[in-house]
């Protein structure tokens, strides 16, 4: 559906670096980076809002570099929304079902407020923007977007500026929209929640370069470099050697320590051990866990985040769990306390 | 409970001392303006005669007339280049872009009188413009065009400049989405950038227009005549003193008030 193939953009402090990357038709793509990646440039050169310094851009097979973005038939979402001010909510709507020529006006009233209909913003219809609420924008912006009927729909951080409860609203009807318009979405974003909760792929940006693409499974529990690690929210990153590996079952030495995972690296290799903190679990005594791996640890902080608490556990090594406020409650866990830690050898992904 | 502050409390004037010396200190130039104008004004009405048969002279009708309408002019032309202009520098970057913009701001810096002599030597009988014009047969000293020329110097950077503050408030985003949803970058301009930018355009228009009934040392040098209102109202005072330049200097602020005050109402209202 969209290929692009050895794009360079570079436009004001951003740049993109050779960035080479296939969206399927139909697909939910998120690109997902840290604030400064070029993820928004890379999106506007997709639409067609600059020209690139080289490569190319195809869209369903038609190479559209060079087409402007009027020809392109690709909706675009800001995160600020970008309504025209100056237009009610339905004109904004209809600013470009008018522009197809071919399109009668009757059938596009009918189309306009089917649109409005499904979204339930029908009943802004008359209002300016800068009367309405950020989310009640941002649908705004969608219902213009999908009205013209594109075969993408490119959305920069579209939920970005809203309060959580219409964020998770959002989320949804983003869902929603993809199926009921069977839309091929690339959605940027710097939320991983959002990114695992949206994508069916995950490309991972940095520093203008496409690092890694996969499944969200993928992308968060196998990242391909410390630093996507660290983004993906991999807060257990060590360092240790490899003592040995038996089809695959590989033992790493960690400050005197044995922890198994699986791999394919040789004994002698220096690796960094990646651990979810959501993958660890704590006990109170050793039993009944089938997990390959379980040490004893002091609690040295617990940080409450709601309905998670986030526990830092010094065993001889430090690690950071997140175990949910009901668990804590019922081990009955504080500060200094004593408490074996495991989690099992599949959680643990093993870079070089 | 603590009373609520009321909007000229005691208490009100002191949590906001700088606002209140800030006021004092602006109404110096506020009562400047005031006291100049208002002395004459009301010095016009204890001659009120004096009014009258200036505005039932037809020489100063004239004279009001020419430099409304001739601003006018100038403020079209300054308007159908200045806009693009405008439009072009808010948008783009490029190596040398200062220069031009502190090019446009040459005529704000410079004395008028210099600026009439140099337009003289520019459009005059035998200038580098003047001349192929005057084959055409077209004359610019001492004609209309040369009073539209002076004021056309004088006022558009105004015009201009505005112009460009109110282009780059206009999001460049909201360009490109409604490029996306299939407007071509004409339609765009037309639909999204200049209808959001005409508030600023228009004042930039109104700014410019003033400046222009206003020059005074560049049309006299350019055209003296046709004889426009501020060398009527000079060459008045010059031969006969205040008494006589006075009552066509009060219907010219006048017509020029009224006509200021409902294009600003109207602006009021678009917005």
């Amino acid at each position: 559906m969209i290929e692009v193939r050895d794009l360079c953009k570079d436009w004001k402090e951003f740049s993109l670096k050779d960035i080479t990357l296939d969206v399927k038709k139909g697909e939910y793509f998120v690109i997902l980076g840290p604030t400064g990646a070029g993820k928004t440039l890379l999106l506007e050169t997709v639409a067609g809002f600059h020209i690139p310094d080289k490569g190319n851009i195809w869209i369903e097979g038609c190479d559209v570099t060079l087409i402007p973005p009027e020809k392109r038939k690709i909706g675009f979402i800001y995160q600020d929304y970008a309504l025209f001010p100056h237009l009610t909510v339905e004109q904004n709507i209809a600013f470009g079902l008018k522009l197809k020529r071919t399109s009668k006006s009757n059938m596009n009233m009918a189309r306009l407020k089917g649109i409005m209909d499904w979204l339930r913003i029908s009943h802004l219809a008359h209002r300016y923007p800068a009367t309405l609420s950020g989310g009640e924008q941002q649908k705004v912006a969608i219902a213009r977007a999908i009205a013209i009927e594109p075969q993408i729909l490119l959305l920069d951080e579209p939920l970005s500026a809203l309060d959580s409860r219409t964020r998770d609203y959002l989320r949804e009807e983003l869902k929603r929209i993809k199926k009921e318009f069977d839309i091929t979405m690339v959605h940027v974003t710097h939320d991983q929640t959002e990114a695992m909760f949206l994508a069916d792929r995950i490309g991972v940006m940095m520093d203008g370069e496409i690092v890694q693409v996969g499944t969200p499974r993928e992308v968060f529990n196998k990242p391909i470099n410390e630093r996507v690690a660290e983004f993906v929210g991999v807060e257990n990153i060590i360092e240790g050697m490899i003592e040995s590996n038996e089809d695959g079952i590989t033992v790493i030495r960690i400050n005197g320590h044995r922890i198994e995972g699986i791999s394919d690296y040789s004994v002698g290799d220096r690796v960094r051990l990646c651990l979810r903190p959501e993958d660890i679990t704590l006990a109170l005594s050793r039993d009944k866990s089938s997990a390959r791996n379980s040490f004893k640890g002091t609690i040295n902080q617990m940080v409450p985040l709601g309905a998670l608490t986030r526990v830092s556990v010094d065993c001889s090594f430090p690690l950071i769990a997140l175990i949910t406020k009901r668990s804590l409650e019922d081990l009955g866990l504080k500060e200094g306390d004593e408490v074996i830690v495991s989690f099992k050898a599949t959680a643990i992904h093993i870079l070089k | 409970m603590k009373k609520p502050l009321s909007n000229w409390s005691f208490d009100r004037v002191k949590q906001e001392r700088i606002f209140t010396i800030f006021l004092f200190l602006g109404l110096v130039l506020v009562a400047f303006v005031f006291i100049t104008l208002g002395n004459m004004f009301y010095q016009q009405l204890e001659d009120i005669s004096g009014l009258i048969a200036a505005a039932t002279d037809p020489v100063v009708l004239k004279a009001i007339g020419i430099s409304i309408s001739m601003a006018l002019v100038s403020t079209l032309v300054a308007f159908f280049f200045g806009v693009p202009l405008a439009y072009f520098l808010a948008r783009k970057e490029f190596t040398g872009k200062s220069i031009i913009e502190g090019l446009v701001d040459v005529p704000l810096m410079i004395p008028h009188v210099v600026a009439g002599i140099a337009l003289y030597g520019v459009f005059m009988r035998h200038g580098l413009i003047g001349a192929p014009l005057r084959e055409l047969g077209i004359v610019i000293t001492d004609a209309y065009p040369g009073i539209v020329i002076a004021m056309l110097f004088m006022s558009l950077p105004y015009l201009v400049d505005t112009a460009i503050e109110g282009f780059k408030e206009v999001d460049p985003r909201l360009e490109n989405v409604a490029r996306s949803l299939g407007a071509s970058q004409w339609k765009t301009f037309r639909e999204i950038t200049f209808p959001l930018a005409f508030s600023s355009i228009l004042s930039g228009a109104i700014l410019s227009w003033g400046r222009a009934i206003s020059e005074f040392s560049a049309v006299l040098i350019l055209a003296y005549h046709p004889i426009s209102a501020p060398i009527l109202i000079y060459e008045k005072f010059t031969s006969f003193g205040l008494r006589a330049s006075r009552p066509i200097s009060v219907l010219l602020i006048l017509i020029c008030l009224v006509i200021f005050i409902l294009l600003r109402v109207s602006q009021r209202r678009r917005k």
